[in-house]
């Protein structure tokens, strides 16, 4: 039973140690999901600085905000606002998706 | 219709292949069945309390409970996989000994069933919840018919079911003697590879903004978007071993340190049964 307790202690102390809150470059960028399609899809973000996009989901359903490059996979119901945290990026393109509608869901994230 | 059976059986091979490791893990174990289905079952209807509750639990944390939520039960199933190795460490030889033996019977792995019904309920529950609001998204809009998704959501439950079930069966072909420790192996993988997407989550919370700089990317040679056969492979080489094209510094960490703690722990419950004394032995 001891290292049971152990085992779960080791486990989650050292990431739980460890948090940090940062400061974000400028305000969020709107975006507003409508009829499964991004606007604006291209999104303009500094460079080397973290910052955040604000998601409007007008459509009914929910989708999955969702990334690879920017590692994010965000759900958002149906007429609900998601702020989604970007990490500071180096500068290049970041694809992003809709991925319940992803035919028409397309955005890409661009760090200058 | 093929949008519904693709998402489907996307989400249903990340949280089957967990599932396939469990079951050979258990090789033996009475009440396995039972454990696992209770899993799935408690996976299952968390995952629609999930989905049904989305947008109160994405406003808990300043807006960060999604990945607070997903940090959380990840780390739970981390812990339970610790712990399911670590037991194994203690009792291995005596496992490999009953599952040879007549019968097959190995009580000794009843011990941890529990922890690893909570790690399979957490696959479920996880990939679960965007099924359920995926699904009920196409029901609302009518886009697509019911009947249309109901069939496309069948064919992909039951082709994810097929690849996990035949990972299953490759993990049979494995000798009694070794099938605890490859077992073992695969836990400790899949382990460390949910710790590191622990961290993605944390981040993405901004609770967590150290080494966050990504340290090498091979997404052009195997990506792990499950965009595709090949990024479908990727994905599912993430969900087993932890692999990510793109990691950062303290995915990274997170993902040697689970490893490192995992093996430590085993050696040390391990120790006293190759010592002179363990006369038992």
């Amino acid at each position: 039973m001891k290292s049971v307790l152990l085992a779960i202690l080791i486990a989650i102390f050292p990431i739980s140690g460890f948090f940090i809150s940062g400061a974000l470059a400028d305000e969020p960028v709107e975006v507003h999901l409508k009829n499964h399609k991004f606007s604006p899809s291209t999104i303009k973000v500094k460079a080397n600085k973290p910052s955040m996009i604000l998601l409007y989901n007008d459509d009914d359903g929910a989708d999955e905000f969702d990334s690879s490059s920017l590692k994010i996979e965000r759900v958002v119901p149906g007429h609900a606002k998601a702020n989604i945290r970007i990490r500071a990026l180096a500068p290049g393109k970041y694809p992003f998706m809709g991925e319940f509608h992803a035919a028409t869901a397309q955005g890409v994230v661009i760090a200058e | 219709m093929i949008a519904a059976l693709i998402i489907v059986f996307r989400e249903v091979i990340e949280a089957g292949l967990i599932v396939g490791i469990v079951l050979a893990a258990t090789t033996g174990v009475p009440g396995r069945e039972r454990a696992v289905a209770m899993g799935i079952l408690a996976g299952v209807l968390g995952a629609c309390l999930v989905a049904a509750f989305a947008g109160e639990l994405a406003g808990l944390f300043q807006g960060s409970g999604q990945e607070i939520f997903n940090a959380t039960i990840l780390l739970l199933a981390v812990a339970m996989l610790t712990w399911h190795n670590v037991w194994m460490a203690s009792h291995g030889r005596q496992m490999a000994r009953e599952l040879k033996a007549a019968g097959h019977q190995v009580k000794t792995g009843e011990r941890t069933l529990a922890a690893l019904s909570i790690v399979v309920g957490v696959a479920v529950l996880r990939e679960g919840s965007e099924v359920v609001l995926f699904l009920y998204g196409i029901a609302a809009q009518g886009g697509t018919s019911a009947a249309g998704m109901i069939a496309g959501g069948g064919l992909g439950l039951a082709a994810g079911a097929l690849v996990s079930g035949l990972m299953y069966a490759g993990l049979l072909k494995v000798p009694a003697g070794k099938l605890f420790q490859v077992t073992s192996g695969l836990i400790t993988l899949l382990a460390a590879g949910m710790a590191a997407q622990a961290v993605i989550f944390l981040q993405n919370a901004g609770w967590l903004e150290f080494f966050t700089s990504t340290v090498w990317d091979t997404s052009w040679l195997l990506p792990d978007d499950g965009q595709g056969s090949l990024g479908l492979f990727g994905k599912m080489l993430h969900t087993l071993v932890g692999y990510t094209a793109a990691p950062n510094g303290a995915q990274l960490i997170a993902y040697g340190f689970t490893i490192v703690l995992i093996l430590v722990l085993m050696r040390m419950v391990n120790a006293p049964a190759t010592t002179p004394r363990g006369k038992h032995a």
